[in-house]
C-alpha cells in the first residue's frame, strides 16, 4: 500500500462537479507534481485532500481514510498544506505565524528550535520576525507560508503553486530549498506548479491533470519525456 | 472642583459596567465579526441567575461566581445551538437571530422571575472613602472598576500569551488557515461566545444593585456599551474599556453641566457619540481600518 493512496476522488463546490474520479498513489518521502492549464482542478485536488471542501471516494494516508473528516483533524495526522495565495494571518507577525503553524504540536523546545531553523533556511524572515506578514514582499510571504507549514513537522507537505509571483531566481532557490527538505527530512510532497521545469528537477512523480481527470502520471522521467505533455507544460 | 471629581468617580462607576458589556461585543465581533444585540440582556439573565443563587441562600461572591460560570456554559450552548447553523447567513438573517436572542431572553426573565424589581444585595461594602471633604470613592465604585480591571487584564493575557488566544486572534482573522493549522474553529467560536457572556455576567452582576434587578435593567447600558464599541472600534478590546469609561464620565458630566440635558436627556450623550463617530473614524478610535474576512 502507498503512503498516499487516492481513489476514485470526487469533488466539487455546490452542485458543480470539479474532480471527477481521480487515481493517484505517491510513496513515502516522494515529490510528485500535479500539473494542469488553468481551471483543471489541482487546486481542487489538494483542497479536497485536506477536507477544505466536501469530498466522495477514498483518500488513504498511511492506511487510514481521511475523506470525511474535518480539515483540522486530517492537519492532526501531520499533514500541511500550503494554499494557492498563501495560508498565513497577515495581521500576524512573521514569529506569531510560525507559532501557530506548530499550533497542534505539544514540544515545546522542539518547537523553539524549528522555529531558529526556519530563520536559517529563510534568513530573510528572520530580519523580519516582528513584522507583520501583511507588510511582507510577495516573495518573502510565500517563504512565510511555507516556513509555516514546515512548523508542523508535517509528514505529507501540499504546496500550491508555490512560485506564484516570485522572481526566476528566486524560484529556484524555493525549489533547491524544497529539494533540501525533502533529501534532510524525508518530507513527502505534491507540488501544483506550473513551472514544470523547476518542478521537474525535484520530482519522481508527476501527474497531468485535465478538467478534473488525470490523462497521464506515474514516474515523472516517463511524464517528462511524454510528447504530449512537453508540448503543452514544458514549451519545447 | 470636588464636584468635577465626584461626577468622574460616578462615571467611572458607571462607565465599568459599560465597558464590560462592550468588552463582551467587541469579543464577539472580533472572532465572528457579528455585533450581538442580545449581549445585555444575557448579562440581565446572568444578573437574574445570581440573584436567584443568592436568594436561595448562597453568599453574593459565590452567587456572583457561579452565576458568571453557567454564562459561560449557557454563552456557548447559544452559539452551538442558535448561531452555528446561521453562521455565513445573510447579515440580515444574522441581525434578526440576534434580535430574536433578545426578545428570548428578556420574556425569559419576565416569565422566570416576573417584572416586578426585585433588590440585589452589593458586592462590595456600602461604605466609602471621604478623600476630601467633597470627594468620596464608594467601595462599589471602586470595586466595580477594580472587576474591569482584572477582567480585562486576565483577556489581555489570555489573548497575548496562552495557545488559545493564539488561536482565537487567528480566527478572528483568518478562518481557512486556522483551520490549516489544526484549530477546531468551531470550538474557538464556541468559547468565544462563553467568554463574552461571562465578560456580560460580571457587567449585569455590577450593575444591578445601582440600576436595581428587572428584565429591562440592560436597556440602556446596551446602548451605551454599543456606543463604547462603536467609539472605541469593534475590533479593539482596549478601546472598549477606554470608550466604555469615557462615555460614563462624559455622560455624569454631561448630565450636570450641561443645563439642558439633565439626567432624562443623558442617553443622548452616547447616541451622539455614535454618529460623530460614524461621521469622522468610522472603524473607531483604536479600531483597524481594513477588514480582510475569509
Ligand atoms: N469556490 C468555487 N466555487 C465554484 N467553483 C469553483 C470554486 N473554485 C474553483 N471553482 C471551479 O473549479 C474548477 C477548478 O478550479 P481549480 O481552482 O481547482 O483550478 P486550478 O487547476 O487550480 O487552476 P489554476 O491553475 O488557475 O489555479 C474551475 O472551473 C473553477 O471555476
Ligand atoms: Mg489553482
Amino acid at each position: 500500500m502507498s503512503f498516499l493512496e487516492v481513489k476514485n476522488l470526487e469533488a466539487g463546490y455546490g452542485p458543480v462537479q470539479v474532480l471527477r474520479g481521480l487515481d493517484f498513489a505517491v510513496e513515502e518521502g516522494e515529490v510528485a507534481v500535479i500539473l494542469g492549464a488553468n481551471g483543471a482542478g489541482k487546486t481542487t485536488t489538494l483542497r479536497a485532500l485536506t477536507g477544505m471542501i466536501s469530498t466522495k471516494g477514498s483518500v488513504l494516508f498511511d492506511g487510514e481514510e481521511l475523506v470525511g473528516k474535518d480539515t483540522d483533524a486530517i492537519v492532526r495526522r501531520r499533514i500541511a498544506h500550503v494554499p494557492q495565495g498563501r495560508g498565513t494571518v497577515s495581521q500576524f507577525s512573521v514569529e506569531d505565524n510560525l507559532q501557530l503553524g506548530a499550533y497542534i504540536r505539544k514540544d515545546k523546545a522542539a518547537i523553539a528550535a524549528d522555529k531558529e531553523k526556519m530563520f536559517v533556511m529563510f534568513p530573510r524572515l528572520l530580519e523580519r520576525r516582528k513584522q507583520a506578514a501583511g507588510s511582507l514582499s510577495g516573495g518573502e510571504q510565500q517563504m512565510l507560508a511555507i516556513a509555516r507549514a514546515l512548523m508542523l513537522s508535517p509528514r505529507l507537505l501540499l504546496l500550491d503553486e508555490p512560485s506564484l509571483g516570485l522572481a526566476p531566481l528566486i524560484v529556484r532557490d524555493l525549489f533547491n530549498t524544497l529539494g533540501e527538505i525533502n533529501r534532510e527530512f524525508g518530507t513527502t510532497m505534491v507540488v501544483v506548479e506550473q513551472n514544470a521545469n523547476l518542478a521537474f528537477k525535484i520530482a519522481q512523480k508527476a501527474f497531468v491533470l485535465e478538467t478534473g481527470s488525470i490523462v497521464a502520471g506515474g514516474d515523472a522521467k516517463t511524464v517528462e519525456s511524454d510528447d504530449s505533455v512537453r508540448k503543452a507544460y514544458l514549451g519545447y | 472642583m470636588g464636584t468635577f471629581f465626584q461626577l468622574l468617580i460616578a462615571g467611572i462607576e458607571t462607565g465599568s459596567f459599560y465597558a464590560l458589556v462592550a468588552l463582551a461585543i467587541v469579543l464577539i465581533y472580533q472572532s465572528t465579526g457579528l455585533k450581538n444585540l442580545a449581549q445585555g440582556e444575557m448579562a440581565m439573565f446572568s444578573a437574574y441567575i445570581a440573584w436567584q443563587l443568592w436568594s436561595w441562600g448562597l453568599g453574593i461572591w459565590l452567587a456572583a461566581i457561579v452565576a458568571i460560570f453557567l454564562s459561560f456554559l449557557i454563552g456557548m450552548g447559544v452559539q452551538r445551538i442558535i448561531i452555528r447553523p446561521v453562521q455565513g447567513a445573510p447579515l440580515l438573517t444574522i441581525v434578526i437571530v440576534t434580535l430574536g436572542l433578545f426578545l428570548g431572553f428578556n420574556s425569559l426573565a419576565g416569565f422566570i422571575w416576573g417584572y416586578l424589581v426585585k433588590g440585589f444585595p452589593g458586592l462590595f461594602p456600602g461604605s466609602a472613602w471621604q478623600i476630601t471633604s467633597s470627594v468620596r470613592i464608594s467601595a462599589a465604585a471602586a470595586g466595580g472598576f477594580a472587576v474591569l480591571l482584572v477582567l480585562a487584564g486576565l483577556l489581555f493575557v489570555m489573548f497575548r500569551l496562552t495557545k488559545i488566544g493564539l488561536a482565537m486572534r487567528a480566527v478572528a482573522y483568518n478562518v481557512e488557515t486556522s483551520k490549516l493549522v489544526g484549530v477546531k474553529v468551531n470550538q474557538v467560536l464556541m468559547l468565544g461566545w462563553g467568554l463574552a457572556a461571562a465578560l456580560g455576567a460580571a457587567g449585569g452582576i455590577i450593575a444591578a444593585p445601582k440600576l436595581f434587578l428587572d428584565p429591562f435593567m440592560m436597556f440602556g447600558v446596551l446602548i451605551y456599551a454599543i456606543a463604547a464599541a462603536a467609539f472605541g472600534g469593534f475590533d479593539s478590546p482596549l478601546g472598549a474599556v477606554i470608550a466604555g469609561l469615557t462615555i460614563g464620565v462624559l455622560e455624569n458630566m454631561a448630565g450636570f453641566y450641561i443645563g439642558f440635558i439633565g439626567t432624562d436627556l443623558k442617553i443622548i450623550v452616547p447616541l451622539i457619540l455614535i454618529l460623530v463617530t460614524l461621521i469622522f473614524r468610522p472603524q473607531g478610535l483604536l479600531g483597524h481600518k481594513i477588514v480582510v474576512r475569509v
